[in-house]
């Protein structure tokens, strides 16, 4: 498509157009979002590391960060295979779980974690096979991963589904001809080729992960040290009138989902390179 | 052409597929797997919510707890998907239609709540409008609640529903081009006579997918509106927060029939989208074969 410079453009609107999309994006994201930052900065620093590095703290950022990427390598793996799946197999009733796949999104949070938490407690549909062979799913650190798997589970099939749909077979041929086995060609060169969308897909589900609340206060017992994740200790802290304290743990968590959108942002630049 | 239109079956020189019991066995391990992770979920729902038949499930959705939270969602709903709705179109229309320096910093902005936690979105409107917050003191003087109140649910939900209909609209406009819009103003239609009369008609799929899962979150928010809300019973609890406040009174069934509603709003969410998703690329497709 050849774009032209703005004086080649005849279409109207262009200033009202984005100057409002900028004032809106100010009014509703950026200066609330600026706050945060305010507020932290008139904490003085040793407060502020006092505060974000506190054992409790600490043990947060463990259980959250430690249950997210296992969350999101479950995520990884079972999201290619549902991908592959979906584009290369026909069976029946696949156009029924093409749909489903995003019922993560569409299904609100606290829904999804009264469920999962009723699924796997001690009584729950599955807790009740899994308790008697010593596996504890609700109300520990692997029910918050549970938790997480669900709500990360579109990201991984939709990004790596287009791809594998653009994907040539030509060179699957060519690598068959040459005397790659199946497995061969699917490691050697559909890996490859699939990698930096399973990439994106993988941080794309581990930061939803990170910042999840909803869907995993139910499951997780919430256990101080062992079972809290971050983000509720952020709204204990605000039940304690403890607003120094929740601001800086949030600006942590913030820091880190900017750096988690840095990346993400490279590797889709990386995908989009890598497709052409 | 993609390799799809062509049979395999067809292609005897090469193998590009994999022998039958390998494709079984991976269609069977992905079904499990979404099965026990998408359909048991759904299922218990409905499930548990009907555990006490149907008078008890009528009854809990009759309470007026229940009917108020419900209300709230509904007005929660009708303010933040119009304003989104709004700032979708005029931000793709800029963003689309127009090359400036700047653009992909700015829909990198655009982008930004969703890479922010739900409470932390809801902790900086306490921040700004709460007690000890920059506004906070002059609100209070002035008697405006926003915090514990419904404009700060409004508000925290406008900002976690943000990008949605604005990301939907940005690719699927720029995927369109200009030519069609240059037409019509070479032909002397006005501003506005171009947008409704030809970008409306190619971007309204985008849009209904757009509004139904800014919808969708709007509706189902939990983190961000529990933050602000003060869950006051009866005035600013919203179905999701009815939802955690009967869970932990051990009322189960109850909890499980007011979320059912919302796991039926799931399911008509993702059957529009279908059918959106369904109609936009007709439209894609039908547009490149007139080219």
């Amino acid at each position: 498509m050849a774009w032209s410079g703005r004086k080649n453009n005849v279409l109207p609107g262009f200033t009202p157009a984005l100057g409002y999309t900028i004032f809106y994006l100010s009014l509703v994201v950026l200066i609330p979002l600026s706050a945060l930052f305010f507020k932290t900065a008139s904490l003085s620093w040793d407060a502020f590391v006092a505060a974000v590095t506190a054992p409790r703290v600490l043990a947060s950022y463990r259980v959250t960060f430690g249950s997210s990427l296992a969350a999101a390598l479950i995520n990884a793996f079972f999201g290619v295979l549902v991908a592959w799946v979906l584009v290369r197999y026909r069976f029946p009733g696949k156009k029924l779980i093409d749909a489903l796949v995003d019922l993560p999104f569409a299904l609100p949070t606290a829904v999804a974690g009264i469920t999962l938490a009723s699924i796997y407690s001690q009584n729950g549909w599955l807790g009740r096979y899994l308790e008697p062979h010593g596996i504890k799913v609700a109300f520990t650190p692997l029910g918050i991963a549970v938790a997480m798997v669900f709500i990360g589970l579109p990201f991984v099939v939709r990004t790596v589904q287009p791809v594998l749909e653009e994907l040539d077979q030509e060179i699957e041929e060519a690598a068959s001809c040459l005397g790659a086995n199946r497995w061969q060609t699917f490691r050697r060169v559909l890996l490859p080729t699939m990698l930096p969308a399973i990439l994106t897909g993988f941080a794309l589900s581990f930061a939803r992960a990170v910042g999840e609340y909803g869907s995993i206060i139910f499951i997780a017992g919430n256990m101080p040290m062992v079972s809290e994740i971050t983000p509720l200790l952020i709204i204990t802290k605000l039940e304690q009138y403890d607003y120094a304290g929740a601001t800086a743990i949030a600006t942590v968590m913030l820091v880190v989902s900017f750096v988690m959108l840095l990346c993400i942002n490279l590797l889709q630049k990386w995908s989009r390179r890598f497709a052409e | 052409m993609v390799g799809k239109g062509l049979n395999k079956k067809e292609r005897k020189g090469a193998t590009v597929t994999e022998p039958a019991w390998v494709r079984s066995l991976l269609i069977a391990i992905a079904l499990a797997f979404l099965a026990l992770f998408l359909l048991l979920p759904l299922a218990a729902v409905f499930s548990q919510a009907l555990e006490k038949g149907w008078e008890a499930y009528l009854a809990a959705l009759k309470e007026p707890d229940t009917i108020s939270a419900i209300r709230l969602t509904l007005i929660t709903a009708a303010v933040c998907v119009p304003l989104n709705l709004f700032f979708g179109i005029v931000a793709a229309w800029a963003i689309a239609k127009f090359s400036f320096p700047g653009k992909s910093f700015l829909i990198t902005l655009i982008d930004l709540p969703f890479s922010v936690s739900p409470v932390v979105s809801g902790l900086i409107y306490v921040l700004i409008f709460g007690l000890q917050g920059w506004l906070g003191p002059w609100l209070q003087a002035h008697d405006i609640k926003i915090i514990f109140a419904v404009p700060g649910i409004i508000l925290a939900t406008i900002f976690v529903t943000f990008p949605f209909i604005a990301r939907e609209l940005i690719p699927l406009m720029e995927s369109q081009g200009r030519e069609e819009e240059e037409a019509a103003l070479t032909l002397g239609a006005n501003g506005l006579q171009t947008f409704f009369r030809v970008t409306f008609p190619n971007i309204k799929w985008g849009i209904l997918y757009g509004v139904i899962l800014c919808n969708a979150r709007a509706m189902g928010e939990f983190g961000a509106v529990s933050v602000v809300s003060g869950h006051v019973r009866g005035s600013t609890n919203t179905i999701p927060l009815q939802v955690e406040i009967l869970y932990n009174e051990y009322s189960y069934a109850a909890a499980f029939a007011v979320a059912s509603l919302l796991a039926l709003l799931a399911l008509v969410t993702l059957a529009v989208k279908t059918v959106a998703e369904w109609k936009m690329q007709q439209t894609i497709t039908a547009a490149e074969t007139e080219r």
